[in-house]
């Protein structure tokens, strides 16, 4: 066992804990960025002004009616930007664009002394427009041959002629929608300005470093000019990622041209119609294979919505290439990728990353086929699974599969899959117009950023001369238990209480050149700094406590608070205490990197993931023939976090990823406008939490059953623990493939369903609705408009 | 502007404020009372929700003015004698939240669910807190913490009811 992985006796880590701020957060004292403006003095409130259109050219920008408004301070505009009036990362997302490029983006920002002040002015704002031609949906852009960074492509042997060889080839197409995060804290920031002209920008980040880099660029000035510090955040989900950036430059520059305070928090509207989303998918695909039912190739363009600039596109894309494969083994591949551009916003990271996004395409290829190759759905799926050492189709050699058939064997024995599909049969043998559906799926998804150069970590822990300890590390709380974790590790690696140690907000002043927290890696990238800052601290002060005890070094450990050699021990606070007056430094910078990856993205080659989490869901429906209506009875999961370091917080990370990615598949329903329309055109329609539907108590399972999965040690990696953030989200396909055999089930068998995502009730309604004219002697029917999707047999 | 007086988590305030000014608006920026906080603005989510006159009510969707001579609590309020409420006590025991933005409404609504309802089954606990949303959990825990607290806010009522024959 790797002196990373390794556990000492009666560890904190592993400990069943509830979130380290819930007392905060059950009395309301917990503060997010936009609760600190009401104790801030003479603060500035801002508003933009939103461009009405998907498209078009700023031709004039006449400001001045905005200061005949009471209370109006500033409007700032492009020519007030000193740095690069830009807010991304790939130079391509101007702050005050002189060309629009989708309805809601913001041209300047007025700056009022009350929030009604600020809208009122921005309303007087003249911007006269020049209409341009707009792009609004995939199909559109691939029209127009529309596109946006590097095309990529994931290859191994030879997809064409393995598809010519194959026994059974299918092709088809689908095209699947994107989800809003949703966080239920909007984008905030507040910046002010101290006495040097140095900038404090309190934001909701989950990237403060490159917060504070588009802040400082925007400025004109270094990045040692701006200190950026996340509270913490009401949810990220990704949307936090590389989306705060602008807000908060916005904040800052708005401090630094009026010497005071600028908050800037978004209301709902404005934070739907100004920030990007998932990538929605097209996706179109021939498969091969072999009379066994087994994987022999697959083919395949996938062409993500990108929105009007770069963003996270192309890292999300090659996720989504590496993830197409899911837990499959298929010989041959070629899997090309590419980012639409479109007039909408800049969609962007959400919790799987493209990963959910590959991984549905063969999911749906699979829960299609299955019936035309007449192979039960989870025995097709079981049947090409990995298994160890074959290697994915971008070369990573895949280990511990016997992890996945352990969660699937699991699941299938605790859910007593054999008996409820007997079941289910009868269920829908008896009843004509309600059906049911039981589905298993695996997910197995990569650990790491595929951009190796952010798996790196750091932290910084001070140990007081009372023995007390504060951490800092460059990780961002949103929920996700981060912090609570940290302080299990700290104080599992110090041999200290849990109630000896204290965790600091994260600040780009106190730990530099962070990564994101996103990925999963959050844990596994700052546990492994703060095990190193720990380690540091203890073996500076391993020779004072020998020292004073008259023991070999050796012999000294650390552990629930006290020193102890043998059979002497004394207070942790003691030794402290020492080893300052013997002149011992008593912090230390942590620093940790993710060993052993590489990653070529031209070729898309390579190791990029330090391992691959593994999980398994089964989910029960059932289906109203009549109206499509569903409800979802029962699901199962049982899920790898290897040796978890908190298990409330990984069981609960596992629940709420599951929910959300059901609501993806589900219910969650963007639209956009895209009629031609020029008033309405490019629109988001779902602009509020009325007309987005987010899951809710009613939509839960009627029983969910979470189990982690046992002996799952991770060599390695802090304290043998396993990423757990974004992978659960993908155990919803469960559901997703439920309601397809729910669907079929209205039909005659064989019938292969083509299931819209999401799987809307209406979607659902007219999957069944095919599935029940399928018994219908074959007349040729007109192609049902609103069914883009075709499975046919080549 | 408008006078309104109302008593917030036992204080007594008297304010100017312009008729079209939320509660919610009211109680953070006038009040400073910033526990309650503003998730959708269109009385989906739940997050503003406190309690006027002791029914739940989502602040965002009352007006400040329609508080007057009214009692409102908060989430900053429902702690007794240095403790916390049963409802707070089991939304942290159960882990039931992660970024806790939604938590003070949570709690707010399901005091109100339980104080209605003491014995309320599982299937009339969701559907009495269906009008929350919460973005991070998946609702498991929030369920069972509800069921724990009205479990303890039984045991309470029944030993006051006791103390009081």
């Amino acid at each position: 066992m790797s002196h990373l992985s390794a556990r000492p006796e009666n560890p904190v880590v592993g400990e069943a804990l509830p979130h380290e701020s819930a007392v905060l957060h059950v009395t309301g004292r917990a503060l997010y960025t936009d609760d600190l403006h009401p104790r801030t003095k003479d603060v500035l409130h801002a508003w933009p002004v939103q461009s009405p259109h998907a498209h078009a050219r700023v031709t004039q920008l006449e400001v001045c009616a905005a200061y005949e408004i009471p209370g109006v301070v500033r409007v700032l505009t492009a020519g007030d930007v000193p740095g690069v009036n830009d807010s991304g990362t790939k130079n391509d997302e101007p702050l005050f664009p002189d060309e629009v490029c989708f309805v809601g983006q913001a041209v300047c920002w007025v700056l009022g002394e009350t929030l009604e002040a600020a809208r009122l002015g921005a309303a007087e704002v003249r911007v006269d427009y020049e209409p341009l031609r707009s792009i609004v949906t995939i199909a559109d852009a691939i029209k127009a041959d529309s596109y946006q960074g590097a095309t990529r492509t994931v290859r191994r042997g030879n997809a064409m002629s393995a598809l010519a060889r194959a026994a059974h080839t299918f092709t088809g197409e689908i095209t699947f929608a994107g989800q809003e995060h949703f966080y239920l804290e909007t984008h905030a920031s507040l910046a002010t300005v101290g006495d040097d002209g140095r900038v404090f920008v309190q934001s909701s980040t989950q990237h403060p470093t490159e917060t504070q880099e588009i802040v400082a660029h925007v400025l004109g000035v270094g990045a040692h000019e701006v200190t950026v510090q996340c509270l913490r955040m009401g949810g990220g989900f990704g949307g936090k990622e590389e989306q705060p950036h602008g807000f908060a430059a916005v904040a800052a520059l708005g401090a630094t041209l009026t010497g005071r305070p600028v908050r800037v928090r978004l209301n709902r509207t404005q934070d739907l119609t100004m920030t990007g989303k998932r990538h929605g998918f097209h996706a179109a695909w021939r498969v091969g294979f072999d009379h066994d039912g087994h994987l022999v190739a697959l083919q395949t363009t996938l062409t993500s919505d990108g929105g009007w600039s770069l963003d996270l596109s192309e890292p999300v894309l090659a996720r989504a290439l590496c993830h197409v494969d899911n837990a499959y083994w298929i010989p041959d591949v070629e899997i090309v990728g590419r980012v639409a551009r479109t007039h909408k916003t800049s969609q962007t990271a959400f919790r799987g990353f493209g990963g959910p996004q590959g991984m549905l395409v063969t999911e749906d290829i699979i829960g299609r086929c299955a019936p035309l190759l007449g192979i039960e759905p989870h025995e097709l799926r079981r049947r090409n699974f990995y298994t160890d050492g074959q290697t994915t189709p971008y070369g990573q050699v895949v280990h511990q599969t016997e992890r996945l058939v352990r969660a699937w064997d699991q699941v299938t024995s605790t859910a007593e899959l054999e008996r409820r599909r007997g079941a289910l049969a009868g269920f829908n043998a008896a009843h004509e117009h309600v059906k049911r559906g039981l589905a298993i799926t695996p997910v197995k998804f990569g650990i790491s950023f595929n951009f190796t150069a952010m798996n790196q970590g750091g932290a910084l822990v001070h140990v007081y001369r009372d023995g007390t300890v504060l951490i800092n590390h460059g990780g961002t709380e949103m929920g996700q238990g981060l912090h609570t974790k940290m302080l299990q590790v700290a104080a599992t690696a110090l041999g200290v209480p849990l109630s000896r140690v204290r965790l600091a907000p994260t600040r780009t002043d106190k730990v530099p050149n962070t990564s994101a927290t996103a990925a999963s890696a959050g844990a596994d990238l700052n546990g492994g700094a703060i095990k190193d800052a720990c380690e540091q601290i203890l073996a500076r002060l391993r020779p004072v406590a020998a020292e004073r005890m008259e023991v070999p070094v050796e012999d000294v450990r650390f552990e629930g608070g006290e020193v102890r050699a043998g059979e002497r021990s004394m207070p942790w606070a003691e030794l402290v205490h020492t080893a300052y007056l013997s002149r011992v430094q008593l912090f230390a910078a942590g620093y940790y990197r993710t060993e052993g990856i590489h990653w070529d993205p031209e070729i898309m080659h390579g190791t990029p993931f330090k391992y691959f989490a593994y999980g398994v869901a089964a989910a029960e429906v059932e289906v109203d023939g009549f109206t499509g209506a569903y409800r979802t009875r029962r699901v199962d999961i049982v899920h790898d976090v290897g040796d978890s370091l908190s298990p409330l917080v990984d069981i609960g990370q596992i629940e709420g990823g599951f929910v959300q990615g059901a609501g993806w598949l589900t219910l969650e329903d963007l639209r956009w406008d895209e009629s031609d329309d020029p008033e309405r055109r490019g629109r988001l329609t779902t602009q509020s939490a009325s007309t987005y539907k987010l899951p809710s108590l009613s939509e839960m399972p009627e029983e969910l059953n979470v189990a982690l999965l046992e002996r799952a040690h991770e060599e390695g990696v802090v304290y043998g623990s396993k990423a757990v953030g974004e992978p659960p989200l993908m155990l919803a396909f469960s559901v997703r493939e439920a309601l397809r055999q729910a669907c079929a089930a209205f039909g005659p068998t064989g019938h292969s369903v083509v299931l819209d995502s999401p799987a809307t009730p209406e979607a659902v309604f007219w999957a069944l609705d095919e599935a029940r004219r399928a018994y219908r002697p074959a007349v040729p029917e007109p192609t049902e408009l609103g069914h883009p999707v075709q499975v046919t047999q080549v | 502007m408008t006078r309104i007086s109302v008593k917030v988590d036992g204080v007594r305030y008297s304010d100017d404020v312009e008729p079209r000014t939320l509660l919610v608006h009211y109680l953070r920026e006038t009040l400073g009372k910033v526990g309650t906080v503003v998730g959708c603005d269109t009385s989906n989510c739940g997050a503003c929700t406190v309690h006027v006159d002791g029914r739940s009510v989502k602040s965002c969707n009352m007006l400040a003015v329609q508080a007057d001579g009214r009692e409102v609590t908060t989430i900053e309020g429902i702690a007794t004698d240095g403790g916390l409420h049963p409802m707070q006590q089991a939304f942290h025991e159960c882990h039931a939240l992660q970024c806790g933005y939604c938590t003070p409404g949570m709690i707010m609504q399901a005091i109100d669910l339980v104080g209605e309802n003491p014995d309320a089954s599982e299937e009339e606990i969701r559907e009495g807190m269906e009008g929350n949303l919460c973005r991070c959990t998946g609702y498991q825990n929030i369920v069972r913490a509800v069921q724990q607290a009205a479990g303890v806010m039984a045991g309470q009522a029944a030993s006051s009811s006791q103390a009081g024959e």
